[in-house]
């Protein structure tokens, strides 16, 4: 037995180890952060000299307070409408038998395939056809549409997991298709609506080169965009920079820490879609 | 699912407008303006005047003439298998790791995974300083006494892919982690112990018990790694922006570069269109390879 503990012992210290060196960037990231420019020793030293002012700056000129508004107005309504009209879509195209399903998903494949640097340019057109370009409806339209093919493919793999009997009593004891799918069905897709629910915030708040391209010359801006912004405008201060990546990462990792268990379920779930 | 006739009465089926919202979204956001690149692909548009022409094939004729396409093409290629083995074999480890007795195993999970939630522009512009020639890594180096290993990371043309893929395995080796996890916990834990009593090695066990049943979780880390891989595009724009010259270009920021710096927009839709056709040879491919796999497994 003395032997086994021995090795447990080892590969805690590997394991730990292994953090640290994920941790390793985060701890540089946070010193340079909160140490005044005038601080140039070794990155690596603990500052001595702790200050906030980098921050207060790095939200001022940056105008992250309106980035984030943007962010989260953008990923929570997109997300919602990608929910509601994929789940909703599944439902014929996980029970029916037809022709016209068995078309659907095959387009709905397809989406899956596509990559979204095809569509860029063309609906970069529309976009600007329709008045959209430089306003968050562009990303939120943008969205809905975009992860409809992943959404829907897993809503329509879950459904098929599940038996059709509580549908049908519903159906036959008088009420409509809607009522079955609101009341009977939408709540027994709930461990699959929690995977696509992460799965498609991170991807969506995450997203660079779509706000990038539809909101570019505009004053309205996501994080990403935000950020990317501040970088080209204040190139090598990098105290100031570190200070703007603190700012928009703590939102992120405060969520993922309070939520860790389902985020990572989420994350592990679509192995068993 | 089966049906068993006559034990139920059922329903009447879902009716077809219940897919029309999703459909309508669907195809205003990605069937039609892809359908519509496909035909840009052929012609000299510049993104702006309604007057282009069409040109046939000149844009692919184009691109097998200039050189920096095709380095991009390979890079994108390069990047994405890198990326596949490196990012996978180092999550599986770590899977292996904290799938054990050790005590900070569920700490060490949530740790490991948190890079994986982060904006990966904002990763990449923090490792562009670390890895710049005065950031921390350099100065790490420095300080355990490898002087002579310090580095240029992202200027040295030689060694800035290297680096890019570094970046990617650091924040995504926790994601396949958590998938190849996800599969370890399905692994029967008396089997496993009663291969051990019976004196199997490590392994062994590993590969006639474990890697069978982690075959599921193989399918899917692959195809998002090696898809991830191909249409790779914030990590390269924030830490090199394609460069030093053309040494990190990858076809989605030349993509980039074509329509939003030099106007080219048919020549960047056609690589596009070359994008799309390797996605889509790759995901094919390896899913009826996995599959395959999958069922000799099972």
């Amino acid at each position: 037995m003395n032997r086994y503990r021995w090795r447990t012992f080892a590969l805690e210290f590997v394991m730990i180890a292994a953090a640290v060196v994920v941790a390793f960037p985060v701890y540089v990231l946070v010193n340079l952060a909160i140490r005044p420019a005038s601080d140039t020793s070794s990155p690596l030293r603990p500052t001595t000299r702790p200050t906030l002012d980098n921050f207060t700056e790095a939200w001022r000129e940056g105008a992250l307070g309106g980035a984030l508004t943007n962010s989260v107005i953008v990923t929570t309504v997109s997300v919602f409408i990608v929910l509601a009209v994929s789940s909703l879509a599944a439902y014929p195209l996980a029970r029916a038998t037809a022709k016209w399903s068995r078309g659907m998903f095959l387009l709905i494949m397809l989406g899956l395939v596509l990559p979204f640097q095809l569509a860029a340019l063309p609906l970069y057109q529309s976009m600007r056809d329709l008045g959209l370009l430089g306003s968050v409806w562009a990303l939120i339209l943008f969205y809905s549409g975009l992860q409809v093919p992943f959404t829907t493919f897993l809503y329509i793999g879950f459904m098929r997991a599940l038996p059709r009997d509580f549908e049908d009593a519903a159906l036959i004891d008088g009420a409509t298709s809607l009522q079955a799918f609101r009341y009977v069905l939408f709540p027994m897709l709930k461990p699959i609506t929690v995977t696509a629910l992460v799965l498609n915030a991170i991807s969506v708040w995450n997203d660079f080169f779509t706000p990038l391209l539809y909101l570019s010359g505009s004053d309205q801006q996501t994080v990403p965009v935000a950020i990317a912004g501040f970088v080209g405008q204040y190139v090598s201060e990098w105290n100031l920079i570190f200070a703007a990546l603190v700012i928009s990462i703590v939102p992120i990792l405060a969520v993922y820490f309070a939520l860790q268990r389902s985020i990572i379920n989420g994350f592990a779930g679509g192995l068993k879609g | 699912m089966t049906t068993t006739p006559n034990r139920h009465k059922r329903g009447p089926a879902p009716p077809w407008w219940f897919a029309a919202p999703a459909m309508l979204l669907f195809a205003f956001v990605v069937l039609v303006p892809s359908a519509r690149g496909v035909y840009y692909a052929f012609t000299d548009w510049d993104g702006l005047s309604p007057d282009f022409s069409w040109i046939g094939l000149g844009n692919f004729t184009t691109m097998v003439g200039d050189a920096t396409a095709r380095q991009a093409i390979w890079h994108t290629l390069l990047i994405a298998v890198a990326i596949t083995i490196i990012q996978n074999g180092v999550g599986l480890l770590l899977a292996l790791g904290v799938n054990s007795m050790i005590k900070s195993r569920n700490v060490l999970r949530v740790l490991l995974f948190a890079p994986a939630v982060v904006t990966p522009i904002v990763t990449a512009y923090l490792w562009r300083n670390l890895l710049g020639p005065d950031g921390a890594v350099n100065s790490l180096l420095g300080a355990v006494g490898l002087t002579s290993w310090q580095q240029d990371w992202l200027g040295d043309p030689q060694l800035a892919l290297w680096a890019v893929v570094g970046v990617i395995v650091w924040q995504f080796a926790g994601y396949s982690m958590v998938i190849f996890l996800a599969g370890l916990q399905s692994v029967p834990k008396e089997i496993y112990e009663a291969a051990a009593i019976d004196g199997t090695g490590p392994v062994r066990r590993f590969w006639s018990i474990v890697r069978p049943l982690l075959a599921p979780a193989f399918t899917i880390n692959l195809m998002l790694s090696i898809i991830g891989g191909i249409k790779l595009f914030d990590q390269v724009f924030a830490l090199t922006g394609g460069g030093p010259g053309h040494a990190t270009d990858t076809i989605s920021t030349l993509i980039y570069k074509e329509a939003f710096t030099l106007g080219e927009f048919g020549y960047s839709i056609a690589l596009a269109v070359v994008l799309t056709i390797i996605v889509a040879v790759v995901s094919t491919g390896q899913y009826f390879f996995l599959a395959r796999n999958e069922r000799a497994a099972s």
